[in-house]
């Protein structure tokens, strides 16, 4: 098994969630690689959203939500009793499926994970707010523009703002649910390029309904069906030789 | 398919009576009002200090200025008060207890105004009158009972209005590493800004108009007052007060009054309703 080049920077060990009596999740032992991006592939309501939502607690406050098992960062569990949920988020940060920019300026909306943090420092701020502007490649365009409100931009630039937004704390982690199913392709094209530049400084999380897009950007595929990890490994080999049927007819069309 | 027709009939005839109606009491108040208005001078009648009817001095200022500081000392206490009970009921509350309390709050508007005058001159005025000093019958006490009054506006369109901020903004913030009352603070009252603005507008239209809970509680004397201890006659209690009375140029003065409440309400109402239009516009 091939580890990113720091090993595995999340783990969840026996995994299982339940909403109220109905159980999502079935014992999901799977690791992330540091620097690295994995996928996590398989059909509507397998689970994807609730595992990623397990990574950075975004699940807590959901009716009737109950978890057992580990979700281990850098080794330590962040479901044990005095985790901190404002670093823990800050860590491992997310990016949602519709892009929801809060209806602020553009740079209101970057500056807002910052100043969240206590930084209220004019010149920290704005040099913040252009290197993760510039990160995402939105700079040039956004440079003129950041007292605009973000959400008139178009979907994608919004998308982008987003994005920019959480790195603008800093993150380890990032984890994007289905961050293109709201987008045209240019922009699909956009996010996927910056992906690629993004891993070699975070631990990158996709989940996607697309296999196309799983295997164009990510290094390791999982693949989950109805709450169980069915199929892990590296994206090539899930691809060409996939171990499991089902993995298979997943991927060639047969299933959901 | 039955004829609907009659029905239509019938509801436009009573929307069609309503405008009529709302239409010949502004025209009423209007011609009333203007010839005073016009005789006296407007500036002599807004800021005129003497009110003596008997002698032909018709100025209000004091009356004005006893309707500013009564609403003001109202949404003083009751923005905050309202702005308060809605982040409750809509942010911290449990959504099963959110959604008894909301109904029992709204309930409070429909109390008939004389009740809370009632309360506020067994209640209110001798609270006043021991712990602070003075008369009791006040600024002070108008303002707090007129607070109770427009607590629900001001609540149920605050919360009607977080309620409709998309979860999304909450998930957005929270998953950047916010607490609880940034995200209020820092992203979900900016977005619900025009709504709540609309509803405090809406309440001080209210507080504007209210009549008899203040004329009970206020102490009418007619002098401008200097501190929120001191008795206070505001423009619609002064109405209220002299109406039975008046005749001639006494009565076109009060309906003249009346013009001047008039004009206040209908321009804060407009700007309330294009604020919550416009509210509705950004949401698409
Ligand atoms: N908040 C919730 N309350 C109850 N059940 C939920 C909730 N969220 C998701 N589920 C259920 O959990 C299962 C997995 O959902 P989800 O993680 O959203 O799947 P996916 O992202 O793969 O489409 C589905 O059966 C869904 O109905
Ligand atoms: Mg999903």
């Amino acid at each position: 098994m091939t580890a990113g080049a720091g090993g595995h920077k999340l783990r969840t060990v026996n995994l299982s969630v339940f909403y109220h009596r109905t159980q999502a999740l079935h014992g999901i032992s799977a690791a992330f690689g540091e620097r690295l991006i994995t996928a996590i592939i398989g059909p509507s309501g397998c689970g994807k959203t609730t595992l990623l939502r397990c990574l950075n607690r975004m699940n807590d406050h959901l009716p009737g939500f109950r978890l057992t098992g580990e979700v281990l960062l850098d080794g330590q569990s962040i479901y044990r009793p005095g985790t901190d949920l404002r670093r823990l988020r800050t860590v491992v940060g997310m990016v949602f499926q519709r892009p929801n920019p809060f209806p602020l300026s553009v740079f209101a909306n970057v500056a807002y994970g910052p100043r969240v943090h206590g930084v209220s420092d004019r010149m920290e701020l704005w040099a913040t707010v252009e290197r993760a502007l510039r990160e995402v490649g939105l700079w040039e365009e956004m440079r003129r523009r950041l007292d605009r409100p973000a959400p008139d931009l178009p979907l994608g630039q919004q998308q982008l703002v987003c994005l920019a937004r959480l790195l603008a704390v800093r993150p380890e982690v990032i984890l994007l649910d289905e961050p293109c199913s709201a987008l045209d392709p240019l922009a699909t094209l956009r996010i996927e390029d910056l992906m690629r530049r993004l891993k070699c400084r975070y631990t990158v999380i996709i989940v996607t309904h697309s296999m196309r897009q799983a295997a164009r950007v990510s290094d390791r595929t999982i693949f989950m069906l109805d709450g169980r990890l069915i199929e892990e490994g590296p994206t090539a080999a899930i691809f060409t030789s996939p171990r499991d049927r089902r993995t298979e007819d997943y991927i060639t069309g047969k299933l959901g | 398919m039955r004829d609907e027709r009659p029905v239509e009939m019938l509801l436009g005839l009573v929307a069609l009576s309503t405008t009529t109606a709302l239409v010949l009491i502004a025209v009423f108040i209007f011609i009333e009002g203007v010839p005073v208005i016009a005789r006296v001078g407007p500036a002599q009648f807004l800021l005129g200090r003497r009110w003596a009817p008997d002698a032909g001095s018709f100025g209000i200022f004091n009356m004005l200025a006893g309707t500013v500081w009564v609403t003001v000392g109202a949404l003083c206490l009751g923005v905050p008060l309202g702005l308060a009970c809605a982040i409750f009921l809509s942010e911290v509350a449990p959504r099963p207890l959110a959604r008894m309390l909301k109904p029992a709050l709204e309930l409070l508007a429909a109390i008939p105004s004389v009740v809370y005058g009632f309360m506020g001159v067994v209640v209110l005025v001798p609270l006043v009158r021991t712990t602070l000093g003075g008369p009791g019958f006040s600024v002070l006490a108008a303002s707090a009972v007129l607070a109770v009054m427009i607590l629900p506006t001001i609540t149920s369109i605050t919360y009607d209005s977080l309620r409709a901020v998309p979860d999304s903004y909450r998930e957005g913030s929270l998953a950047l590493g916010a607490g609880r009352w940034q995200t209020i603070a820092m992203v979900l009252m900016p977005a619900a800004r025009p709504g709540i603005l609309a509803g405090v507008i809406l309440g001080t239209g209210r507080a504007l108009g209210e009549t008899m809970a203040v004329l009970m509680v206020a102490g009418n004397a007619l002098r401008a007052p200097t501190s929120p201890l001191d008795p206070v006659r505001t423009l619609t209690a002064n109405i209220a007060l002299e109406m039975g009375y008046a005749q001639g140029e006494h009565r076109q003065a009060l309906l003249a009054t009346g013009l001047v409440l008039f004009v206040v309400i209908m321009a804060a109402n407009s700007v309330a309703l294009a604020l919550s239009s416009r509210r509705a516009g950004e949401g698409g």
